[in-house]
This record gives C-alpha cells, sequence and structure tokens, in this order.
C-alpha cells in the first residue's frame, strides 16, 4: 500500500521558509497571499487493509514524523493499491 | 567524603560535534568526562549527563527528531526521571524537547541563516544546578551557533517559572519566543539551552562567561557523587 503524509507548520507558527518563498514569488510578480510550507513523506506500508494503514501511518506520524506541537499531519491513503 | 572529580557523561550520537569541548571545558573544571557512545544501553556510574550540540544523525526530519530515540535516551530517560542532572547543550537541547524532558520545541532561526556569534544572557534563575554560580539578573556573554534555535512553547504562560535564561532585549539571534534561550524542566533538574558554554571557558576565546553554567554542573554533581566505599 502507499501512503501520502503532509506534516505542515501549525497556524500561528513562525513559518519563516514559508515567508521567504512567498516573498520570492512575489518579487517573480505572481499574486501571492500567505506561503507555508511543510514536509510531504511518500512511504510503502503493510498492512490488511486501509483503516489498519491509517491507524498505522498516525502511530508514525505521533512518534516521529511531526512534532505535534508545532506541526499538524494529514495522511492520504491511495486508493486502489 | 566525596569524591573530588564527579564523573560527568557525555552522551556522543553519529553527527554530534562538540563533545570534545564539553569534555575539554569539563575537565578544566575538575570533572571526569566520560564519552558514551548512543548504542550504550547504560551510562555506567556518573553524577550527571550532558547532551552535547552538533547535528546528531544529520538533523534529518527535525533537529533531534531521530536522536531521542537512541539507546542511550533510555538511560538518559530514566537518569533524569530518577532526579539525575542533565544538561542539553544546542543539539542536546533540540533531543531533550523532541523527547518530551523539555517543553516547547525548536523551529528554524526566524532569519533563516545560521547564526554564529556571542550573545548576550540574562539570568533569570539561579536556584538550578546549572546555574547556582550566577546571581539572578547577571548578565553573561557565550557564543550561539545554529541554525534551528527558535523557542517555541505551546503555553508560555504555563512554563514562565521554567525559563533560565533570556537572550538580552534587542540580541534575541532566532526569534525565540519571549526571548528564551534556556528552560528548565517543572522538576529542575534537566536544563536545555542553544548557547555554548562549552565554547566560553577561557578569556582566549573571547569569554570565560561558560563556567558559570558548566561550573554550576560540576559543583551540582560534585554534591550527588556517592560516598566512596571503604578502600
Amino acid at each position: 500500500m502507499r501512503a501520502t503524509v503532509l506534516v505542515r507548520p501549525r497556524p500561528g507558527i513562525l513559518d519563516p521558509q514559508g515567508e521567504a518563498v512567498g516573498d520570492s514569488l512575489r518579487k517573480l510578480g505572481f499574486a501571492v497571499g500567505e506561503t507555508r510550507v511543510g514536509r510531504l513523506v511518500e512511504l510503502e506500508l503493510e498492512a490488511a487493509d486501509e483503516e489498519g494503514a491509517r491507524s498505522e501511518l498516525e502511530r508514525m506520524c505521533e512518534e516521529l514524523l511531526a512534532n505535534t506541537l508545532v506541526e499538524s499531519y494529514e495522511v492520504r491513503i491511495e486508493s486502489g493499491s | 567524603m566525596r569524591r573530588s572529580s564527579p564523573r560527568i557523561a557525555i552522551i556522543v550520537f553519529p553527527g554530534s560535534n562538540d563533545e570534545r569541548d564539553a569534555a575539554c571545558a569539563l575537565r578544566a573544571l575538575g570533572a571526569e568526562p566520560r564519552l558514551v557512545w548512543h548504542a550504550e544501553r547504560a551510562l555506567g556510574d556518573v553524577s550527571a549527563v550532558v547532551l552535547p550540540g552538533g547535528f546528531s544523525y544529520g538533523d534529518y526530519l527535525r533537529a533531534g527528531a531521530i536522536a531521542r530515540f537512541s539507546p542511550a535516551m533510555g538511560a538518559v530517560r530514566d537518569f533524569a526521571a530518577s532526579g539525575g542532572i542533565v544538561l542539553g547543550i544546542c543539539n542536546g537541547f533540540q533531543i531533550l524537547c523532541e523527547a518530551g524532558l523539555l517543553p516547547g520545541a525548536l523551529r528554524p532561526n526566524a532569519s533563516l541563516s545560521f547564526v554564529c556569534r556571542d550573545v548576550s544572557l540574562r539570568v533569570e534563575r539561579a536556584d538550578t544546578p546549572f546555574t547556582a554560580r550566577c546571581r539572578p539578573g547577571q548578565a553573561l556573554t557565550i557564543p550561539v551557533k545554529h541554525g534551528e534555535g527558535s523557542f517555541v512553547l505551546e503555553d508560555g504562560a504555563a512554563c514562565a517559572e521554567q525559563v533560565v535564561l533570556r537572550y538580552e532585549a534587542g540580541d534575541n539571534p532566532n526569534g525565540a519566543f519571549d526571548d528564551i534561550a534556556a528552560v528548565v524542566n517543572g522538576k529542575g533538574n534537566v536544563m536545555g539551552l542553544m548557547p555554548h558554554p562549552e565554547h566560553a571557558v577561557d578569556t582566549l576565546l573571547g569569554s570565560a562567561d561558560g563556567v558559570f553554567i558548566l561550573g554550576s554542573l560540576v559543583d551540582a554533581a560534585c554534591e550527588r557523587e556517592p560516598a566512596p566505599t571503604a578502600a
């Protein structure tokens, strides 16, 4: 099964990387507002079903992939994989 | 009678790079440093633990995120839980936050630049094992060198009492919340700080103010040394 984990800085947490990227886009002439930069983790995992995969992925996020004090996460499982 | 030179463990992770400076500084202050490889499950008979600066496990994912799972960290966690004194410097601070032994988290510097310079600090608490040689309000000059030192707290008010050092107003090098440079845990036996006291123990290197911190640690470790068995 293939899955994607999106990790984002929580609202209100300073994201200097997002600010720098937003500034650069505006300098290039794009009409861009607030810009936030997170992290994307693509992985393959063994799981009997989607429900099992989801709970496994959530454990991965809580234990390692995200620091939930400052980051939120979202799990996406590729359907049909 | 206490041993005159307390044994202090310095945990060495792959990617640590300040363990020798820490050992050198602690030895100069009368301690007996012992380098402990991260794969060790026991710290041995020590009276304090230092987590040194560096880039443990490449700091992949987030600074300190992977190091906290190393075998030695299990021993550090037990040592802290039993009241043992633990000091995390820079990357060590990041590891202690990731491990949940200290509140908060360290995010990339607001400037996005790696900062390497002396900073002016103010002692907020002199009643910890890490600052007993200081007086409240004392000014210290100690260098920082980091890219992820912007301290963030979920609930600043709840942790106000745990702030030990602040950057002087206008000298915050990383955008840390409330100018926080060092915090202790609730019990006061675990501290993390972004500045590097081990790089400031000799005026030849610009400042010897790091001695106030590491000297306090050595004093506290001395007090915790077990009485020697009859020999």
